[in-house]
């Protein structure tokens, strides 16, 4: 029962039934206005057709007066007294006594004044029968100058029951109403609030940690459909987040655990072996270089992550792509020489985007550091190429090698953090560096494709291709 | 006592900086670590007190925290600039955004390092800073041993020996000669000679280095330009 009750006082919170109480409120107040205004409109008009009447009739018998005095004006009145639906006629004398018409009595005092009776009055015609009720009834008193008074009137019987019944029905079309109301907005409330309840136990759900529950779409398109709908698509979206969130951090923890665990050992045999001064420096500078490369990574993961979070981050100017990769290529020239790779280049002059020089730099030099990387030490001449075009997809920076490549299926695996294809992670690196060209790509809002380089799986051409809008 | 820096001797002045850094642990150890290395170093703990001392005292190199209680770090460098101090300052970030250098500099300061840094970068960075002020800038000719360098021939000779060097080569020597007697980085090399802010991923400055010290060493007797491990590179004529 309590329950009942406080479901019912859920119920009268509801917005729609907060709207449609006022509304009916509303609406019952023009309802009461209307019946009045329309009643009132009512009797005033049929007032005043009952006045045209008895004027007209007046006219009439003033005519007969004039023709033929007072005998043609009895007669005249007893005739037309006894027509079917007649009007009230009474001549009177002065003194007040009846003396022709159809009228057997009057309330008294409505002879004594000339002119239009004020308000209603009661009258009892001949032959009526006994005990009904008087008859209500308004007239005009018209003195003759012999002192005879002669009263013309109509009976308000028909609109007055006119008037009720129009009263009654505005009264009972308004009681439907609020009835109707009432259940509309018992019914509308109690659905909204069954979609509320429904969506709530399934947000209460996704709280708990369910992030794979949706909210529920009825398939009516309505407003709650579309509300959810876009709550769904936000509800996804986080979840995916939070998928690569936890894989980056699963990453991140294991890709950490292994140099750390390196530095810990390496501090601990220092420590515990009987070494002299220089092993023992020795040592030490090894975990130095080690924490370095920790460093290395953990600035990586910030670097990419900060670009991923977009835009604000870094500021566009026109940059000079020409120049980017002639400086990268200087860079890294003296790398691929010692390594053993032939490092050459196919730059078109006057190459210009929008971008940031920074990350565009870094992008180009960790594509060439990765083609270095790879190719070196191979059966065959290796060869990295670094090449900048403005073709017809758009303009295009990249860096070709004819190192191993990358099998088809995980080319976008790599492109992951801390994936490297080089599961024994003998070659040095953080398994951040395609990430992060990825992330730079997508921030100038262009992208990163790794492609074959010429026939076969061998050889990967790792393409930066810039938007030639940007 | 760990020394960072094998380069300290003491007829150098005494050089006094102010760290400005709230986190209480990685103060103690700088202040620590740059006394070790024979640097007089003051500590403030907030914006506030930074800022007094900052105005108060004479130093040679300022660093600062960009976040700090009661005042931001960047507010101070812009208000001592104002207040004509042009004493250097490096600014430290925990944000290190791209961007966050160009804010950072624009705001007054001299150099940017974004945490984590590595002490031995940092002290690097702070002499660099603090000897600036009697800097060759004007000199036209750099002079280490019988290295010598001239900036406006672009030629290059040791013990009267012309060395041909390419441009960048020549960028990165005449740093390091700017430098001689200093711990120069490979991010400051890769800053101030390719001016590039990132960490390359493999020792590409050190494959510059030795190609260049191959130039300037190679057929002569003393070396002069040397790896200091963990750090980087001095060039210096004797020891």
């Amino acid at each position: 029962m309590a329950r009942t009750i406080g479901r019912f006082g859920i119920l009268l919170r509801t917005t729609a039934v907060r709207m449609s109480a006022l509304y009916l409120g509303l609406f019952a107040i023009c309802a009461v206005v209307l019946v009045f205004y329309v009643t009132d409109l009512t009797s005033s008009l049929l007032t005043y057709q009952t006045k045209q009447v008895v004027q007209d009739e007046l006219k009439v018998l003033g005519n007969f007066y004039r023709r033929g005095g007072v005998s043609m004006l009895i007669g005249h009145i007893d005739r037309r007294s006894r027509e079917p639906g007649a009007n009230l006629y009474t001549i009177a004398a002065s003194n007040g006594q009846i003396l022709a018409g159809n009228v057997e009595s009057l309330q008294s005092g409505i002879l004594e004044r000339e002119g239009w009776t004020e308000r209603p009055f009661s009258y009892r015609r001949f032959y009526q029968p006994e005990g009904t009720p008087g008859h209500a009834a308004l007239a005009e008193v018209i003195f003759l100058p012999n002192g005879m008074r002669v009263l013309v009137g109509r009976d308000l019987g028909e609109p007055t029951k006119f008037r009720s019944m129009v009263q009654r029905s505005l009264v009972m079309a308004l009681g439907i109403m609020v009835i109707g109301a009432l259940v509309i907005w018992f019914v509308i409330g109690r659905r909204a609030l069954q979609r509320i309840d429904r969506v709530s136990q399934a947000s209460q759900k996704i709280m708990a940690g369910d992030l794979g529950q949706r909210l529920p779409v009825s398939g009516s398109g309505d407003e709650f459909d579309r509300l959810s709908e876009s709550l769904n698509a936000m509800l996804g979206r986080i979840e995916r987040l939070n998928e690569g969130l936890r894989q980056v951090s699963d990453n991140i923890a294991h890709d950490l655990k292994t140099p750390l665990t390196r530095l810990r050992n390496r501090a601990e045999a220092a420590l515990a072996g009987n070494e002299d001064g220089p092993a023992y420096r020795a040592a030490m500078e090894e975990v130095i270089d080690e924490s370095d490369q920790l460093i290395r990574t953990f600035n990586a993961l910030l670097m990419i992550s900060r670009v991923e979070a977009g835009s604000a981050v870094a500021e566009m100017n026109k940059v000079d792509l020409t120049q980017i990769a002639h400086d990268a290529e200087e860079l890294y020239e003296p790398v691929a020489d010692e390594a053993g790779v032939c490092l050459s280049s196919r730059i078109q002059d006057g190459i210009e985007v929008s971008g940031n020089r920074e990350l565009i730099g870094q992008a180009l030099t960790n594509l060439i550091d990765n083609a270095i990387k790879y190719t070196a030490g191979c059966d065959n001449e290796a060869r990295v190429e670094v090449a900048l075009e403005n073709g017809g997809d758009g303009i295009i920076l990249s860096v070709s090698d004819n190192g191993p490549g990358i099998p088809e299926n995980r080319r976008d695996d790599v492109k992951k953090r801390f994936v490297r294809l080089d599961e024994s992670r003998t070659k040095p690196g953080t398994g951040l560096g395609l990430s992060l060209v990825d992330a730079i790509m997508a921030l100038h809002g262009g992208r990163l494709d790794l492609v074959c380089n010429g026939d076969g799986n061998s050889g990967l051409r790792a393409r930066m291709v810039f938007d030639r809008r940007g | 006592m760990v020394c960072f820096s094998s380069e300290y001797s003491p007829n150098m002045p005494v050089m006094k900086i102010l760290v400005i850094e709230d986190d209480l642990e990685a103060a103690s150890y700088l202040v620590k670590a740059f006394n070790e290395s024979g640097i007089v170093t003051d500590h403030a703990s907030d914006g506030d007190l930074g800022f007094y001392l900052a105005t108060e005292n004479n130093y040679d190199v300022m660093v600062i925290d960009r976040m700090l209680p009661k005042r931001d770090g960047l507010s101070i460098v812009t208000e001592l600039r104002e207040k004509s101090i042009d004493t250097p300052v490096l600014i430290l970030s925990a944000l290190g955004q791209v961007d966050d250098r160009v804010t950072g500099l624009r705001a007054g300061g001299d150099d940017y390092l974004p945490k984590p840094y590595s002490f031995s970068e940092l002290l690097a960075r702070v002499e660099v800073l603090g000897r600036r002020k009697g800097m060759r800038d004007n000199d036209t000719v750099y002079r280490v041993g019988d290295l010598e360098l001239d900036r406006l021939a672009h030629e290059v000779h040791r013990a009267g020996q012309r060395i041909t060097l390419q441009p960048r080569e020549f960028r990165l020597l005449e740093y390091l000669m700017k430098h001689a007697g200093q711990v120069v980085t490979r991010t400051m090399l890769l800053e101030n000679v390719w001016d590039y802010h990132f960490d390359p991923q493999t020792n590409v400055i050190d494959v510059h280095i030795s190609r260049l010290r191959s130039k300037i060493e190679k057929g002569f007797d003393k070396a002069l330009l040397r790896t200091v491990r963990g750090a980087g590179y001095i060039l210096k004529a004797d020891g």
